[in-house]
């Protein structure tokens, strides 16, 4: 196992590498610069801009500065917001992204479990119907719907919850939270019912239903574990896919997450934040990809001692 | 073992919870008080500020919030935009307009108590000149003799740039051509003053990634000074004690909201948390029409939305075939039934009455004419008519214009173009590349003056992506440039329109509004074609009719 890890996390290396010079290469292809404007800027002007963040060197020395920096830790200064570091932009979203992003991710572990045990204890029965069409409802329906319909109700209607913000008024992250989460339930609720009813039919559980063991047990004790398999590899890109495609919510609910600078940098060719933000969420992809597949080595000893054995 | 990890899994989930509940239930400074007496204004600023240095940023909502921070020698009248003194009490112009003498006012301070001099602006212009910057309105300056050669390292002694003290309190200026409008200018971002020790604190002249624009750091000479900064979230400004007319400013504080959805903006202004809007969404014009009309303001705004005809290729170096487009627009049913936001039709470059001038010249809407025009060109009927391309930037209500057009073209002349859509940036390279047949763009002035519009279409002006060039044309410019007399100034500008309606390198299709959402509650917001509003002739008030 500990094997496994080195070799997950070394083979890590190549790929971020790998990412950082396509990314690098087609920003710097795709027409357009960070400082092009509708009011056209002198050329003399440009030229000292470009001057200034080495904009006019050879591609390859920029790629070379730019991952000598890199290694240093720097992820170089923002164009789009002159005075501050992409290290700093992404330093002040992150923490909002990853809070909404956790939220999101236990309201839909919550919600689709439950949803998913309710409804493989009795396949093809009303009980299995109602929340597997609720989750099918909820896989069909994107944030940028729900997220204003939640408003809608509970904010302008209701007077429940505020219309914006994040940690600025009294249960102003309920909101965001569900929209982010419910797709995200959605599939892990239809993935549980799926897993449960492959685990359900297995022997050992007929084995320990004809023992006489109370059903709750049988659910809970034997079969969850083997159910939630299919939601634990599910959960990995999950979570790189929360982070990284919060940007509808958090435009939506107004919160100064990263998910915005993500796509508002490519817009804007700010080419440093461009680079920053892909770098960090392709290293949140494979991190978590790597932890959900730890984490399914740990619940299924098959796996985990076929790789031990290779 | 594995209850124990069964019950740890339910422990987590009722941690987070109650992680979540609690999370949600901290309250910060920033919650809205609503209160008119505490005079908070809440203001809807559509998107984040790059950045706060007037000598580095660009756009509107960044002057928006600069506005509040600093003050130039002059600034504008809130309703009839007519220079009023602001840091400058004073000035004397010579007979010829082309030398300025500022009398800068003894209690002009910046917010720590030092006191405003002449020498603050000339290092700040010097500043806003220097090339390494890269202040990309640096020319809002040119008038001043020598600052376009200091701009762009033609000169390297800013002795030569034709301002100087004459003392703490007396700023020389000296323009190269009288320049009537040049007043106006002194309130613009790129004129404003900056606190040279804060500069030198944070960095050199040119460092254009400083932090002096902090909360904490900023000085300034505004009426507000900076109290908050958080990205994405809000800029709070609080009223500067050290502000020479604190007498006037009845805000206590400015709250900027970043709030570049106007979904998000709408429910924010309807839920009472913004005072006013950015902008408001197309669709929910026709509702506050109908049902809070009180609310929802509309004015006309200095910018012209047009088409930019490559004139350098056939069949569009043809002034017949540019007038057959241009004659066969109907842009009247363009503003009612595509934009439907109260502009106006355009028929000239300026926007009408732009401090009192109104264009004469006109391209008319005449559809035989049209025809006409496109058979003397050899296109009888649109016969053998070669298929254009339309480029747009990509964006919906771009689109509907083009689509709109396309099908009146068709109709009007029986000719066939075909539409493109481009990314941002994407289409910015082409259109400066002069890649395309005819191309959106829209101007939005910088001053109010006729010259802010008509002075993009000399011969190889920077902005003129047409590739038209007109001798006569160029000439009427320059000499509106060295002439002081307004009305004098105005016929040439009349002429100069005229060329531009005949020769037709452009075709204008209509004139911005400003539409946006604001609370009865506000007053001192005065509409303006410039959309400026100084905050400290505004205040909250409750409104007696409520």
């Amino acid at each position: 196992m500990p094997r496994y890890i080195l070799f997950r996390c070394l083979q890590a290396i190549p790929v971020l590498l790998i990412v950082i010079c396509i990314t690098f290469i087609m920003i710097k292809a795709a027409p357009g610069g960070p400082f092009d404007s509708e009011k056209t800027v002198p050329t003399e002007i440009l030229q000292k801009l470009n001057e200034r963040y080495h904009l006019d060197d050879p591609l390859i020395i920029q790629l070379s500065d730019y991952l000598v920096n890199l290694l240093k830790g720097d992820l170089g200064p923002s164009f789009k917001y002159p005075g501050r570091s992409v290290n700093e932009l992404i330093g002040n979203g992150l923490p909002i992204t990853l809070e909404l992003g956790i939220y999101a991710i236990l309201f839909a572990l919550f919600i689709g479990v439950i949803a998913g045990l309710i409804a493989s204890t009795k396949p093809n029965t009303l009980q299995d119907y109602i929340p597997m069409s609720l989750a099918m409802t909820g896989i069909c329906m994107p944030a940028f719907v729900l997220g204003p319909i939640l408003l809608l109700v509970f904010s302008i209607w209701l007077e429940w919850f505020p219309v914006f913000g994040w940690g600025q008024s009294p249960g102003d992250k309920i909101l965001p939270t569900i929209t982010l989460g419910a797709t995200y339930a959605a599939y892990i609720a239809r993935l549980t019912r799926g897993g449960m009813l492959e685990i359900l039919s297995q022997d050992f559980i007929r084995t320990a239903r004809a023992k006489g063991l109370p059903e709750a047990t049988i659910i809970l004790k034997h079969g969850l574990k083997g159910g939630l398999i299919p939601v634990v590899s599910f959960l990995g890109p999950a979570i790189a896919g929360l982070l990284s495609g919060s940007f509808v919510v958090e435009s939506i609910f107004q919160i100064p997450g990263l998910g915005r600078f993500y796509i508002q940098a490519a817009f804007n060719r700010d080419y440093t934040m461009i680079l920053g933000t892909t770098i960090f969420f392709a290293a949140l992809i494979i991190i978590f990809n790597l932890l959900s597949d730890i984490v399914v080595a740990w619940l299924n000893p098959r796996i985990r001692n076929g790789n031990d054995k290779t | 073992m594995r209850r124990y990890k069964l019950l740890s899994f339910n422990k987590l989930f009722i941690i987070s919870i109650l992680l979540f509940i609690f999370g949600c239930s901290s309250e910060s400074e920033v919650s809205p008080p609503d209160s008119i007496d505490a005079q908070i204004l809440h203001l809807g600023n559509g998107t984040e500020p790059q950045g706060l240095d007037p000598h580095v940023v660009t756009g509107v909502t960044e002057h928006n919030v600069i506005m509040s921070l600093l003050e130039g020698l002059v600034g504008l009248h809130p309703a009839t935009l007519v220079p009023v003194p602001a840091v400058a009490e004073s000035w004397e112009v010579s007979e010829d307009g082309t030398k300025y003498v500022f009398n800068i006012r003894d209690s002009a301070k910046w917010s720590n108590g030092d006191p405003v001099t002449s020498n603050d602006f000339i290092y700040s212009w010097k500043r806003a000149l220097t090339p390494e910057l890269g202040n990309q309105y640096a020319y809002m300056l040119y008038p001043i003799v020598n600052a376009e050669a200091y701009n762009i390292g033609e000169i390297e002694n800013f002795n030569l740039v034709g301002i100087r003290s004459l003392d703490e309190k007396k700023l020389e200026v000296n323009l190269r051509a009288s320049t009537p409008y040049f007043l106006g200018l002194l309130d613009h971002d790129s004129t404003f003053p900056v606190h040279k020790p804060t500069i030198e604190k944070f960095g050199d002249i040119d460092t254009r990634d400083s932090e002096w624009t902090r909360a904490g750091n900023f000085i300034g000479n505004g009426p507000f000074t900076l109290k908050l900064w958080e990205q994405n979230r809000i800029i709070i400004v609080e009223k500067n004690p050290h502000y020479w007319d604190t007498a006037t400013v009845k805000l206590n504080e400015i709250h900027f909201y970043p709030t570049d959805q106007t979904a998000t903006e709408e429910r924010m202004f309807r839920t009472g948390k913004l005072h006013l809007s950015y902008s408001i969404p197309l669709e929910k014009i026709a509702t506050y029409k109908k049902e809070n009309p009180e609310l929802l303001q509309i004015h006309p705004y200095l910018g012209t939305y047009y088409y930019d005809l490559n004139i350098t290729i056939p069949p569009l170096d043809n002034v017949n075939v540019r007038r057959a487009l241009a004659m066969s627009i109907d842009r009247e049913s363009i503003v009612k039934n595509i934009t439907k936001g109260g502009q106006k039709p355009a028929y000239t470059l300026t926007p009408p009455d732009t401090l009192g001038y109104t264009a004469n010249a006109a391209i008319p809407y005449d559809i035989e004419k049209a025809k006409q025009l496109l058979a003397e060109a050899g296109f009888p009927d649109g016969k053998g008519f070669p298929k254009l391309q339309l480029l747009y930037n990509t964006l919906e209500s771009h689109q509907q214009i083009a689509v709109a057009i396309q099908q009146m073209w068709k109709q009007a002349l029986n000719i066939d173009i075909s539409l493109t859509n481009q990314e941002w940036k994407v289409y910015l390279d082409t259109r400066s590349a002069m890649d395309f047949q005819i191309a959106r763009a829209s101007w939005i002035g910088d001053y109010i003056d006729p010259n802010t519009f008509l002075d993009m279409f000399v011969t190889n002006g920077g902005n003129n992506h047409t590739g038209w060039s007109n001798d006569e044309y160029d000439q009427l410019i320059t000499q509106a440039s060295f002439t002081a007399n307004q009305e004098a100034r105005y016929k040439l500008f009349q002429h100069a329109e005229e060329i531009l309606a005949d020769e037709a390198p452009i075709i204008p299709i209509y004139t911005y509004a400003r539409i946006f959402l604001q609370s009865p509650e506000v007053k001192g917001w005065h509409p303006n074609l410039l959309d400026r509003h100084p905050y400290k002739y505004v205040y909250l008030e409750t409104n007696n009719q409520n």
